[in-house]
């Protein structure tokens, strides 16, 4: 059985790692590298709980297999914060409750970010779009968009400052 | 999930070379939103995956005002919507691709794929037999062109023999007065399979439809080209009387099953309802007013 070498960019730093080549960045992620940040759900694309970026562009960890990060840029949840400083969307999802069981957070705040990144005023149906393909069964959805249009206020009063 | 091994070719030839090696234990990776899943659920047992994505011809988005448009079969759906050209010329296609899967899914998910996997719900399929896409097929024994309504031979089956590639799409560029859409119906409001769909393209001419096209989803064991709902428009008046008679012929032929998503009645009537809708929308599109 061989494994096979992959050099990729995590977070920013040069990362290297040995995976069979059925094994998912899901996988690769949680169980060879300890980043358990992303979570596993539906492990079928359906829930977006291991949402990433790869390469600039939010992807269902579960489906994107481990060698495909070969040369890839991948951003998880734990790149989100600079060091003790939480980004606008987790800071605005802590004060505006948009989590209970937090399953399901990871994969919204990565794939919000994504969404300010690109939009930095996004309406709410632009938002409810863009999160289509995150599930969560706790909180009905309205504290987590609120909580985005939020994060959208916070970045925009502090580059107007 | 099964010991695959994995292969990341770097021209179409290596990549050839691969399936001519491997036949039909190969299957090529686009984005892996369908293969994944099937290979993780036991439906495909394929022992070598062949990652498409670093091969030129099949990443390749190209308009050219003579040939068209050329779709590699790899290129994921967010680079399509993300094409302002292809915004501008092809709306018919970017209504399939803003609406498969959601936005993760659409990070990986390819036009080529979604043909490929051949499911009869496909939303890409309809519009691209409505644009007349023609399908470039790869060996390394040489290369055929396909019509796209005759790529899909059953659910999960098509014409590709065991050693062949899809390597991209053409669409011919969209005549002058022409217009397309795809409509499906869904229960939710996205990220869903399609009840039924239909994708149309019109071309208008001095008030008159010059050609017309429609293919269903999700109402045979195909994605469906109906012939008779062109055969309805083409040389008729361009209103709604027209329309309806397209529609009733996209009624007339679909096949559907009773399933959890629907029964075959309630299918039958969305496939007039979407294909009326879908022909007012490529219309409108065409630039010309039905009122």
């Amino acid at each position: 059985m061989r494994s096979a070498h992959v050099e990729t960019t995590i977070n920013g730093q040069p990362a290297e790692f040995l995976c069979e080549p059925r094994q998912s960045l899901l996988e690769v992620l949680r169980d060879v590298l300890r980043l358990t940040g992303t979570k596993e759900g539906c492990n079928d694309g359906n829930c977006g709980a291991c949402t990433v970026e790869m390469d600039g562009r939010i992807v269902p960890a579960c489906l994107v297999l481990g060698v495909e990060a070969e040369g890839a840029e991948i951003l998880t949840i734990e790149g989100v914060a600079q060091g003790s400083a939480l980004h606008e969307v987790q800071r605005a999802f802590l004060e505006g409750a948009a989590l209970q069981c937090g399953v399901c957070t990871p994969g919204f705040i990565v794939a919000a970010k994504a969404l300010l990144d690109r939009n930095p005023d996004p309406s709410e149906d632009e938002i409810r779009l863009w999160l289509a393909n995150n599930l969560c069964r706790c909180t009905g959805y309205d504290k987590i968009v609120r909580s985005v249009q939020a994060a959208a206020r916070i970045q925009q009063q502090e580059s107007a400052s | 999930m099964h010991w695959i091994d994995y292969a990341r070719p770097r021209t179409l030839d290596e990549c050839l070379r691969a399936f001519a090696e491997h036949g039909s234990d190969a299957r090529a990776l686009a984005g892996g939103t369908d293969l994944l899943v099937q290979m993780r659920t036991g439906r495909r047992t394929n022992g070598v995956v062949v990652d498409v994505k670093a091969v030129p011809e099949l990443n390749e988005l190209r308009y050219d005002r003579d040939a068209g448009l050329t779709l590699g079969a790899a290129v994921p759906c967010y680079r399509i919507y993300g094409s302002e050209t292809v915004c501008r010329l092809y709306p018919g296609l970017i209504d399939t691709v803003s609406m498969i899967g959601g936005t993760q899914i659409q990070g990986r998910a390819s036009v080529g794929g979604n043909l490929c996997n051949a499911a009869p719900s496909a939303d890409a399929v309809p519009a691209l037999i409505a644009l007349r896409a023609a399908c470039r097929i790869a060996s390394a024994a040489g290369e055929r062109e396909v019509p796209v309504e005759q790529f899909c031979t059953g659910p999960g089956r098509s014409v590709l023999g065991a050693s062949e590639v899809l390597v991209s799409l053409r669409l011919p560029p969209p005549p002058e007065g022409s217009g397309a859409c795809y409509l499906r119906f869904i229960p939710r409001n996205e990220m869903d399979i399609a009840v039924a769909g239909a994708g149309v393209a019109v071309t208008v001419a001095n008030g008159r439809f010059a050609d017309g096209r429609v293919a269903l989803a999700s109402v045979a064991p195909t994605p469906l080209f109906v012939k008779a709902a062109g055969a309805a428009l083409r040389g008729e008046p361009v209103g709604r009387a027209a329309l309806a008679r397209a529609a009733a012929a996209a009624k007339a032929a679909a096949r559907p099953i009773s399933d959890m998503r629907g029964t075959a009645e309630y299918r039958r009537n969305l496939c007039e309802v979407l294909t009326r809708r879908a022909l007012e929308r490529a219309v409108e599109r065409a630039g010309v007013s039905l009122a």
